[in-house]
């Protein structure tokens, strides 16, 4: 059963290993400030949930869990708000993103 | 008044949860606590659609499986644009149906929360979103995360 665990856990670690750091060779290679946000989404979204998921099947049924589950929790509400700022305050200091505009933007 | 019972409500479990200690001492001071918290949202006026959404509640769990799906799926978009370097990005407007302020507020956040897609900038109900390429793009353009939350939000 420990060794069950062990596995399922090293394969989330893995998957949330390799989608931290497809983000980190995004963010180096990326264009525009634009484009290296959706890389750091992927760190925040990918990277953090496999790697809390992986903990929450260490950790087994308890108030770890919980606290874990919480901290996920946490992260989904402010990543994007991050996210959002970063971008919204690009666009207001008039910084162009590489790439094509369809239709009138605001 | 039944948002104000709901709101300790919520709070409690939380304390509950993150405590861990089950004392008669420690709890009712817990309880102490999120009453004085309680008051003080109402004193602060907080408690109302905005601040506590509790007509999202009974839909949410199917759409936050439904989210999570989506991040999974244009988490490996992403990651395959990123390695094979199919990049061009675009930034255009979509116009969002929902009424209320926090539904809008959770579709610009679930299009910024799946990787790929970014919302910049926010007017009433367009929205501008930056995408990595053109088929996270038509993702968006589709609407069926703007349906989504439209079920989401309800009668409301």
């Amino acid at each position: 059963m420990e060794l069950v665990k062990d596995i399922i856990t090293g394969v989330f670690f893995f998957i949330g290993s390799m989608s931290i750091i497809i983000g980190a060779c995004g963010l180096i290679k990326l264009p525009d400030v634009f484009s290296r946000i959706h890389a750091a989404g992927m760190i925040d979204t990918g990277g953090t949930a496999f790697f809390l998921l992986g903990m929450i099947v260490q950790s087994g049924w308890s108030l770890i869990t919980v606290k874990l589950v919480l901290i996920g929790v946490f992260i989904f509400f402010t990543s994007p708000v991050t996210s959002h700022v970063t971008a919204n305050l690009a666009r207001e200091k008039k910084l162009t993103p590489v790439g094509k505009k369809i239709g009138k933007v605001l | 008044m039944i948002k104000s019972f709901w709101l300790f409500v919520i709070l409690l479990g939380l304390w509950l949860l993150m405590s861990g200690h089950y004392s008669v001492l420690i709890t009712s001071l817990g309880v102490v606590s999120c009453a004085f918290c309680v008051y003080l949202a109402r004193r602060a006026k907080l408690i109302d659609n905005e601040g506590l959404p509790l007509f999202f509640f009974p839909r949410l769990i199917n759409y936050i499986l439904w989210l999570f799906k989506e991040i999974f799926n244009s988490n490996v978009g992403t990651g395959k644009a990123i390695i094979t370097g199919n990049i061009s990005p675009e930034i255009f407007i979509v116009k969002s149906s929902q009424n209320t302020d926090v539904a809008r507020v959770t579709y610009a956040n679930s299009i910024t929360l799946t990787p790929g897609t970014v919302t910049t900038k926010i007017n009433k109900n367009e929205f501008e979103v930056h995408a990595l390429n053109s088929s996270f793009g038509d993702d968006v353009r589709r609407n069926l995360m703007d349906r989504k939350v439209k079920w989401l939000e309800g009668n409301n």
